[in-house]
């Protein structure tokens, strides 16, 4: 299965540049470590395990070419910023019918108390149980839905859904737990767009090193 | 048939076995445990009868070795996980079938003329390594633990180390670093992060910042002097020395370089916790350092006297540095023993000397790592994070309650 993979990467580029500070604000986190230090009475020699490459060719020359084909075949993922998301489109109402059909007997219905044993997640109750960890309140980015759903699932089935049955389900799941309408169109450009209601609860790793526990 | 079946057949001739094992009937001896306490044990009719093993050939030499058919120790299974028993183990390597397993849709069949990693992205070159190519590298060989993030359990008294903190073990890893993959493909200088992904169905994934690439991530191939067993990802992984275990993604297929991570299911919905004011934890990947006692512990019943107060002590941040142990429920702390030699990110086994004259005790450890962290107790922790702290990078000291009569019970939060 194709997918637009590489349309989409040009321009995704702007927008990943903008988007660089995810990874800038770790490093910075990390190398603001206003705690002591590394204990001085003990030498830290192993800290890096950089391979010593003194005397090593500029390249081994093993490993074959990876080609354009190659890649498409096996890089599924799918980034917040849509870039890996596929051609097509779901709407709600179709999603729930492949639901009823593929995903029921493990995730529940609407009607399933949230606190359910089932062998998932229940993943659409209206009765939130005590865990209350769900697409709506938790999951802080839309596309992980369709990227988690597309390559892990139907559990026994795995990797065996259309990319179309995708984003009617992810429609589906994303209307049932209240952050879209059921009227709306999920496709490679709406899906990004969506804001999480958890999102902006998430923060990267505060602990500091040394002493402080955190 | 079995052994005493066959022994009872009508007009079966004599055996030397039959002979040697004379008239025996069950019996109770006394036996000396592992740990050197004197145990009553029941022995049976067949077990007796080669009590005397001078008085009878052993077995050739074999293909492949076996335990002995009077050690069963046991990894204790989930529905998603199986634990070591730290309890029943010494020293600190995990021997390979007894590694913890975690895994998120089963343990994948891979033909290893079949595998193959592709490495692709913000890459001059992408490159597709088979199995042999990973074996042609420089490689490396290197010890250290592996600790699922979601390692712990509580809440009754009636709890082994396994159950505790059973999602740990420590191998001896052998592959390539990936710093040599990296340098092979040529990653470019803006490549911030990578994702790793399995071939297990559910081609699990997770980011990984780049500049752990290039430090001490290996892709390994080999464990313990074999190759990894397909529980541990056979046939080859990645391995994130001292990071939660998750992002040690297992039957490695692919790694991309980006300059940004992709927010995969693992790192969002899963290994993320809850912190204070609300808010939610993401890409805590180190393990803060941590120890627990395995003798004594429940379910073993100690005697009067001497007898070495032991376990392991670890964090993700370094080396560990001490590791104090306390007899009265933390009242007062005394330094045990470190067994040589302490690695980096490694199980480091602790051990210290102390008598029992019968009475209540409770015993404590506590591991303080190089860079001057003290393992927290729960309730340090959840003052750091709050009562929503969930599941997740749970590190807290362990205590054990020993009752007058001897048994040893886990006293449940701390």
């Amino acid at each position: 299965m194709p997918y637009l993979k590489a349309v989409y990467r040009q321009e995704s580029i702007k927008i990943t540049m903008n988007k660089a500070y995810i990874g800038c604000i770790l490093v910075i986190i990390m190398s603001c470590n206003t705690n002591p230090g590394p204990r001085p009475d003990l030498v830290k020699e192993s800290s890096s395990r950089k391979a010593d490459t003194t005397g090593w060719p500029a390249s081994f020359g093993l490993g074959r070419p990876a080609s354009a084909v190659d890649i498409e075949k096996i890089d599924i993922d799918v980034r917040p910023d849509g870039v890996g998301l596929p051609a097509g489109e779901g709407t709600a109402i179709t999603g729930k019918t492949i639901y009823m059909t593929k995903c029921v007997a493990c995730h529940g219905t609407d009607t399933t108390s949230g606190d359910a044993k089932l062998p998932g997640p229940v993943l659409i109750s209206d009765h939130p149980g005590k865990k209350n960890k769900t697409i709506g309140n938790y999951w802080p980015y839309a596309t992980t839905l369709f990227d988690y759903v597309r390559r892990a699932m139907p559990y026994t089935e795995p990797g065996t859904l259309t990319n179309e049955e995708v984003y009617h389900l992810t429609a589906f799941l994303l209307a049932a737990n209240k952050v879209i309408k059921e009227t709306e169109v999920i496709n490679a450009q709406t899906l990004p767009k969506i804001v999480m209601p958890a999102q902006h609860r998430f923060v990267n790793d505060d602990r500091r090193g040394g002493n402080e526990v955190r | 048939m079995n052994e005493q079946e066959k022994d009872r057949k009508p007009g079966r001739h004599i055996s030397r076995r039959i002979l040697l094992g004379g008239a025996a009937t069950a019996a109770v001896v006394l036996l000396k445990s592992s740990y050197g306490q004197v145990v009553q044990k029941a022995i049976t009719q067949a077990e007796l009868k080669i009590s005397d093993p001078t008085k009878v050939l052993g077995p050739p030499p074999g293909e492949v070795g076996t335990r002995s058919k009077f050690e069963k120790p046991v990894k204790k299974t989930s529905d998603t996980s199986s634990r070591t028993p730290l309890q029943d183990l010494f020293g600190t390597i995990t021997p390979s079938d007894l590694h913890y397993e975690r895994h998120h849709a089963g343990v994948p069949v891979i033909d290893p003329n079949n595998y193959s990693l592709t490495i692709h992205g913000m890459v001059d070159k992408p490159l597709t390594f088979s199995l042999a190519d990973l074996k042609r590298f420089p490689s490396v060989t290197r010890i250290f633990f592996l600790e699922c993030s979601g390692n712990y359990r509580s809440g009754k008294e009636t709890m082994t180390p396994q159950e505790i903190c059973g999602l740990t073990s420590q191998s001896e890893w052998t592959g390539v670093m990936l710093s040599t993959l990296f340098r092979e493909v040529g990653v470019k200088p803006k490549a911030s992060w990578f994702l790793a992904e399995g071939s297990d169905a559910a081609v699990m994934t997770r980011s990984v910042p780049v500049s752990k690439g290039w430090e001490d991530a290996m892709i390994a191939y080999a464990q313990n002097g074999e190759a990894i067993r397909p529980e541990q990802g056979y046939p080859a992984r990645l391995l994130l020395p001292g990071w939660e275990g998750n992002t040690s993604v297992k039957w490695l297929r692919r790694i991309e370089l980006s300059d940004q991570p992709w927010m995969t299911r693992e790192e969002t919905s899963k290994y993320t916790e809850g912190v204070k004011d609300g808010k939610i934890r993401q890409f805590s990947f180190v393990m803060d350092a941590r120890s627990i006692v395995t003798y004594p512990a429940y379910p073993q019943q100690i005697q009067k006297g001497w007898m070495e107060i032991r376990g392991i002590a670890w964090s993700g941040r370094g080396k560990i540095y001490k590791v104090e142990i306390s007899t009265d429920g933390g009242r007062t702390w005394n330094t045990a023993k470190l067994q040589d030699p302490v690695l980096d990110k490694a199980h480091t086994a602790f051990r210290y000397l102390w008598e029992w004259k019968g009475g209540e005790a409770e015993i404590l450890s506590r591991a303080i790592d190089e860079t001057g962290y003290v393992q927290p107790t729960m309730k340090q922790l959840k003052e750091a994070r709050g009562e929503d702290m969930g599941g997740y990078h749970l590190n807290p000291v362990t205590s054990w309650l020993v009752q007058r009569d001897g048994r040893v019970l886990f006293k449940p939060e701390n």
